[in-house]
């Protein structure tokens, strides 16, 4: 029941988003034709905010803002301004973005289109990183169909910054445009807009973009029919880890993890979910059921983050792969803030330490106060996520690691990681 | 009723550590010498050892925030030394 990029969508999923023809006359005949008002006037500009904000949409590339409320900022900022669709998908066990922009890019362009006109920015660029060249071949014969149909209002481009877990940092993008430097920035005001240049830039999930193109041709009520009133809609999940089908799924918000995983075939008896990617947290099997929406999850000390659940095998060793992630993250640092440039491998050397059996007596102590004082001293949220990795991580698989503390580490630490990564990682 | 509330630029922060000298009360250097900073509004009484420690640091990684009932932060204006205006750093 799952989507990866070559099948076509099985029966009975939702397709919403991704079930449509990839090509500007079958994505017309389907969604109908771009309706921005000329000129963007005012009274329209004005009705599809409220639409926006009747919807609920909240940002699905992990943050979860809400969208009107950045497009609120961005709009107050005044015209000119450009519309940064984030197509990094950076996080190694996410594919809805690539799957998103191979399947519908004419839907992910036309949400950006339909913010230009609100928001009367003049630019819209496209982030697809350096080597994943197959979404930037489907992107970039995208753009060119709609400029050639003079489709496009506002002028469409894609830039290319370098591949690596933080480059699709919002920050680190605008920066990168403006000045080609893929790094994150300081903001001590995050409600404040980010520029290029003078202009506000506004950057969104390609995600967030297609519901939007929708939402704008639609109005809110198909949206928000769909998901909980407290969080409508739906969204785009990558399962992967042990299940038999790995891939993109699109479900109602608010449908109980366990329901998703089912759609990708998982193994018997999972130890845990991963769930918002590696940045993200674990979950123990007590709260499979909780339903897929931030309030939800919140109470169970974990994130909906970035649309991905991995999950984990009865073969494999939650502190081994926990190891793993750590030390992936912690050489994914973009190199700027010291917390996060030895505070991320401090830690993964413990978590290290402790996955072979090897831990000292001052370990635990030590790594929850490294784990304490590395939360919210980065300029961007990198070492956040690594830090709530590990403390679930500890939490979820408190069994292991006793016995890893013992110097019995379980015979499962020595298996082969059952996880992703762009390159190999040794603990 | 406002009162100072420390902000650490921790990319312009190289931990130099003088201000975790100047200004120990509210700074603490983790292992590694980087500067952490409580959260909590500065007494008032500390405001001057505050402004020294914003002043001194070497990379100006130090900003000073009057925290109002506002959504704005004031930044409070912190001359630079002029012995480290034009050191390049």
């Amino acid at each position: 029941m799952t989507h990866s990029a070559s099948q076509a969508p099985p029966h009975g999923a939702l397709h919403r988003l991704l079930g449509h023809p990839t090509d500007l006359a079958g994505h017309i005949e389907t969604h109908g034709p771009l309706q921005v008002a000329s000129r963007g006037e005012a009274s329209w500009r004005a009705a599809l905010m409220t639409s926006l904000e009747a919807s609920g949409l909240a940002g699905r590339g992990g943050g979860g803002f809400p969208s009107s409320i950045k497009l609120g900022v961005v709009g107050a900022a005044g015209a000119g301004g450009t519309i940064v669709i984030n197509g990094m998908e950076s996080e190694p066990a996410s594919d809805k973005d690539k799957l998103l922009l191979l399947r519908a890019p004419h839907l992910v362009l036309d949400g950006a289109q339909y913010l230009a006109a609100v928001c009367r920015a003049s630019r819209i660029v496209m982030c697809i990183p350096a080597g994943r060249d197959t979404v930037a071949v489907a992107v970039r014969h995208a753009i060119t169909e709609r400029r050639t149909a003079r489709y496009a209002r506002v002028a469409e481009e894609m830039v290319r910054p370098p591949d690596g877990f933080v480059s699709g940092e919002e920050s680190a993008l605008v920066n990168f445009i403006e000045r080609g430097l893929s790094l994150p920035v300081f903001r001590p005001d995050k409600g404040s807009p980010l520029r290029i240049g003078r202009r506000a830039a506004l950057v969104h999930n390609t995600e967030t973009l297609a519901h939007i193109a929708l939402i704008a041709r639609h109005g809110h009520e198909p949206f928000r029919a769909r998901g909980m009133a407290e969080e409508p809609g739906t969204c785009l999940v990558t399962i992967g880890g042990a299940v038999a089908r790995p891939g993109v799924v699109e479900v109602d918000r608010g449908v109980p993890l366990c329901d998703i995983v089912a759609l990708g075939t998982p193994v018997d008896s999972p130890q845990a979910y991963l769930v918002g990617g590696y940045g993200g947290t674990w979950v123990a099997p007590p709260h499979f059921a909780t339903p897929y929406a931030s309030m939800s999850l919140r109470t169970i000390g974990a994130t909906a983050g970035v649309g991905v659940i991995v999950v984990l095998g009865p073969a494999a060793c939650g502190v081994a792969e926990s190891a793993r992630i750590t030390r992936y993250l912690a050489g994914q640092s973009a190199g700027q803030c010291g917390p996060c440039v030895y505070g991320l491998p401090a830690v993964a050397d413990d978590l290290a330490l402790l996955a072979r059996g090897s831990a000292d007596g001052g370990l635990m102590a030590r790594l929850h106060r490294r784990l304490g004082e590395i939360r919210g001293r980065g300029a961007c949220r990198h070492p956040d996520g690594a830090v709530n990795l590990v403390a679930s991580a500890l939490n979820v698989f408190a069994a292991d690691v006793d016995a890893h503390l013992a110097g019995t580490p379980c015979a499962r630490s020595h298996a082969p990681t059952s996880l992703r990564f762009p390159q190999a990682v040794a603990i | 009723m406002t009162s100072l509330r420390i902000t650490i630029d921790p990319v312009a922060c190289d931990a130099y550590g003088y201000c975790a000298e100047l200004l120990p009360e509210a700074i603490v250097l983790d292992e590694w010498g980087y500067p952490m900073v409580n959260g909590q509004p500065l007494p008032a009484e500390l405001a001057a050892a505050a402004k020294r420690a914003a002043r001194d640091c070497p990379t100006r990684a130090i900003t000073l925030r009057e925290k109002k009932a506002g959504p704005r932060p004031a930044r409070v204006s912190v001359a630079p030394r002029a012995d480290l205006r034009r050191s390049g750093r």
